[in-house]
Parts: structure tokens; sequence; C-alpha cells
């Protein structure tokens, strides 16, 4: 039993673990020139250092900051949309059609615009991140109202259930997995929006660091950067699963 | 017995997308009394059980409830769905203090109790069978003390012994507290065996109201019995009634 709890954990870390393993011997023995790409070792002692300096936290914590204050301004809007016109026909025939048109747009093909209209500084970063993260999350609260089963919605009534009771006993946990869906789609979205952002204007945050890094052709600081992007979007993934599983425990213990 | 009349169905006309459903159905329910509605499918008959419990819109006639006029939800009654309908977030104990206010708990737990699945009030119905799936359902419509208890077909889905175990315990809960109730069914020894009267629905018409004058608790080895089931089965034969298409929600 403990045996496989063991085998669970480690089998899915055994491909990345040799992957690694391979990268540093031949980076070693020469077969991968530094210039090309720097071993894992020399990837960490730049981390090592940027963070000593302070500079690596300096520059994580400014894309953390672009990336939750897009992403809570862009999230909301799109939540609230979702769902007032999931919930509300009139409002849902005057503005559904709008949003989606709008929602063909790639959000990045605007960076150039953002640029000229916002310059490099914050508010560029923040704007293209909320809109990134607006139209799924959009979506799937919208979706995830309107297909919220309409038996469970008329039982809600009968019980003598008011519009208040009616829409945060029924009608929201029945849109929550639908839009748990629309967030974590939305995380990724944040993520290369940021990068994008960060590496084409900007003159701080992860993104800025990859790209002054190849002007110096500091190869293990561009690695680095792409490395802590990932794991980045690791973290949040985690954590939205991790509200997935506190808030849709019933759907897990089928 | 019967003597305070609690609903009257007045003349009551409905149709889906113009074809009409019922064509004018009068009925009158009284206090304490187990009323059961059979009929082929697609007559009619869940439609008027929805019409009683203020879940469907009418074009002419009307329904009283103690003598006045129904506009809304019943708020006498309580309805329970075929598909059970129970809320697959919240626990069973959650799903039976639906719609209570104040300490609900309590009174929960107990009614829960009633239905003999105390052990399971902190699990999520998708863990429950069909059979105690209902029983909540059963719990969660008991729980609010309804004059008038609305069931429509609810052991459609059921195995037949389950079945009999759910006759038993709305029976018993039937009597237990005095309830006037209404069971929208198409099995009609259900109906004989559980009604003191059974009405039958054709083509959106009462074509039959019939007394079941038989002791309690009934067996189904009784030649009476099984005489009311032949009369009453004779006459569902006799119709034909054409499907509609689902429900509406108002």
């Amino acid at each position: 039993m403990v045996n496989r709890i063991w085998r669970e954990k480690l089998i899915p870390w055994m491909i990345p673990m040799t992957i690694l393993g391979l990268w540093q011997i031949l980076s070693m023995n020469g077969m991968i020139p530094a210039t090309i790409l720097p071993s894992p070792i020399e990837v960490i002692q730049s981390g090592e250092e940027l963070t000593a300096s302070g500079e690596l936290i300096n520059h994580i914590s400014i894309s953390l900051g672009r990336a939750l204050t897009g992403f809570l301004i862009g999230g909301l809007l799109g939540f609230l949309f979702g769902l007032f016109n999931g919930l509300f026909k009139p409002l849902d025939l005057l503005l559904d059609t709008s949003i989606q048109m709008l929602r063909n747009i790639p959000h990045l093909a605007l960076l150039p615009l953002v640029i000229l209209w916002f310059g490099i500084d914050e508010v560029s970063k923040v704007f293209l991140v909320a809109l990134g993260v607006l139209f799924p999350i959009y979506i799937n609260t919208y979706h995830g109202i309107k297909s919220v089963d309409k038996g469970l919605i008329e039982m809600g009534r009968a019980y003598g259930l008011k519009e208040y009771s009616l829409f945060f006993q029924v009608i929201l946990p029945g849109a929550l997995s639908s839009i748990l869906v629309g967030i974590r789609y939305a995380l990724g979205i944040m993520w290369t929006t940021l990068i994008v952002a960060e590496t084409i204007g900007a003159n701080s945050g992860v993104g800025y660091m990859a790209m002054n890094a190849r002007e110096f052709m500091q190869m293990d600081v561009i690695v680095l950067s792409i490395l802590i992007y990932s794991l980045l979007g690791k973290l949040s993934d985690w954590i939205a699963k991790l509200f997935e599983k506190k808030w849709l425990m019933w759907k897990q213990l089928s | 017995m019967h003597f305070n009349q609690i609903l009257h169905v007045d003349h009551v006309q409905t149709s889906y997308s113009n074809t009409p459903v019922l064509k004018g159905i009068d009925l009158s329910i009284f206090q304490g009394e187990f009323v059961s509605i059979v009929g082929k499918s697609g007559c009619g008959k869940s439609t008027l059980l929805r019409i009683i419990a203020g879940l469907e819109n009418i074009n002419e006639g009307e329904v009283k409830v103690n003598g006045e006029r129904l506009t809304t939800i019943n708020e006498d009654a309580r309805m329970m769905f075929q598909d059970g309908r129970l809320l697959p977030w919240k626990t069973l104990l959650q799903n039976v203090g639906l719609g209570l206010t104040g300490d609900w708990k309590p009174k929960a737990t107990y009614v829960l109790n009633s239905v003999g699945l105390k052990d399971l009030a902190d699990h999520y119905p998708s863990s429950l069978s069909g059979g105690q799936k209902q029983r909540v359902a059963l719990a969660r419509a008991l729980v609010h003390e309804p004059k008038l208890l609305l069931l429509d077909e609810p052991l459609g889905a059921l195995d037949a012994l389950t079945r009999m175990d759910m006759q038993n315990l709305i029976e018993s809960v039937w009597k237990e507290n005095r309830l006037t109730a209404i069971l929208v069914t198409h099995d009609v020894e259900e109906a004989v065996l559980l009604s003191d009267r059974v009405i039958v629905i054709g083509e959106g018409e009462v074509v039959m109201n019939k007394n079941i004058d038989l002791p309690r608790p009934r067996s189904r080895s009784n030649p009476t019995f099984h005489h009311y089931t032949e009369e009453i089965l004779d006459v569902i034969m006799e119709e034909n009634c054409v499907k509609k298409s689902g429900y509406k929600i108002v």
C-alpha cells in the first residue's frame, strides 16, 4: 500500500529527472555548447546570484502583481457579465452578440495599439491580461448559468426558495464547475499574455529580465526566466485545482 | 369522512403550442383523502398535477385552494418528482432542510430519520440508490408539513421490491401525518393499493372517478382488489392519447 503511493508519486517525475540528468551530462562533456543551452547547474547558479542581489524577487513580484491585478479586473468583469447575461434575458439579448464579436479579436494583436495608448508602463500589461482572461471566464460563467438543470430550478421554486436563495443554493452551485473550468483556462491565458507583453514592451518583470539577458547573451538567465514562468503557471494551476477539490467535493465522492 | 374540500379544479384548460392537453377538468379534493390520477402517457395527468402545484400556466378555468384562486406556487403543497431532483452539491441533511429557515437541523434530522436514512445524513445524493434518493425526496417534502402532498410518478423508476417498500412508506406517512395526497401513476395496482379514490384521465378529460372501498392495509390477492384493477384498466385501455412534447417552466 505504502509502496504503491510512493510509486504513484515517483513515476510521474521519472521522465523530467532523466531529461535533466541527460542535459547536465551532455552539457558537461560539451555535446551541448553553453552558447546554445547552459547546463542545469549553471541555471541554478544564476538563479542563486539573482536571488542574492534581490533582482529576481523584484522581477517576480512585479510580474505577479501585474498578473493578479489583470486577472482580478478581467475575471471579475467576465464573471459579472456572464452572470447577468445568463440570468437576465433582456441583458443577454443586448450584450451577448457584441461580446462574442469582441471575443474573436485575438487580444495579443492589440499589443501595438495598447503600447501606443498606454505606453510601456503598468497599465498596458494589466489591460492586456484583463482583456485576455475576460472572455474565457465570461463564456464559461454564461454557459454554466444557462445549463443549470431547469428541473432543479423549478424544484427550488416549488420548495419556497425566492430569488436570492434560489441563486445561492441552486443556480450558482450548479454553474460552479463550469466557472472553475473558465478560471483554470484563464489562468493559462494570463501567463502567456503577460510573457508576450513583458517581452515586447516593459522595463521590469520576468519577461523583461529575459529580454535584457538576451542583449548580453546571458543564456542562463534566459532559461531561468522561462523556467520561472513555467513554475508560476504550474503553481496557479495547482491553486485552481485546490479550489476545485474543495468546492466540487460532491463530484469526487460519487 | 371527507367533508372539507381543500382544493377545487374548476374547468381547467391548457395547451402546448395550440395542441390542447387538458380540455376542461373539474375535480375536488377533500381533506385527508388519498387520490390517484391514472391514465396513459400523454393524457395530461402530470400536467394536471403540475397545475395543482402552481407550476404550470392555464388557459381557462381556475384552481382554488381553500376557496382562494391559485395564481402562483401553491404554498400548501409539496411535490415529489419522478426524477427526485435532489441537489447533488448538498448533503442529504441539507437537501431535506432546503427552504427551511431558522433552526432547521433538528427538524430535518428528525424527518430524515423517519424515512430510515439517519446514518446517511452527511452523504451526497450521488452515493445513493434510486430508492434511497426517493426517500430523501419524500423527507424533503414532509419536512414542510404540507397540507397537500403531490406525488408525480415518484416510484416509476424503481425496481419492484423497492417500489413495494416505498408504497408502504408513503401509505404510513400519509396516515400518520393525516395528509391529503395526490398520486400520479401509470401503475393501476399501485393506485388501487394506496387510494381512497382513483381518477382516470383520458384525452384531457376525467373519464372515471372511482371510490375504492377496501379496508387498509390492502392485499393485492384480495379478489375485490383485482376487480377494481380490471375495471379501471378497461376504462384506460379505451382511451388514446398523443404524447405532447415536454413541460415548460413558468
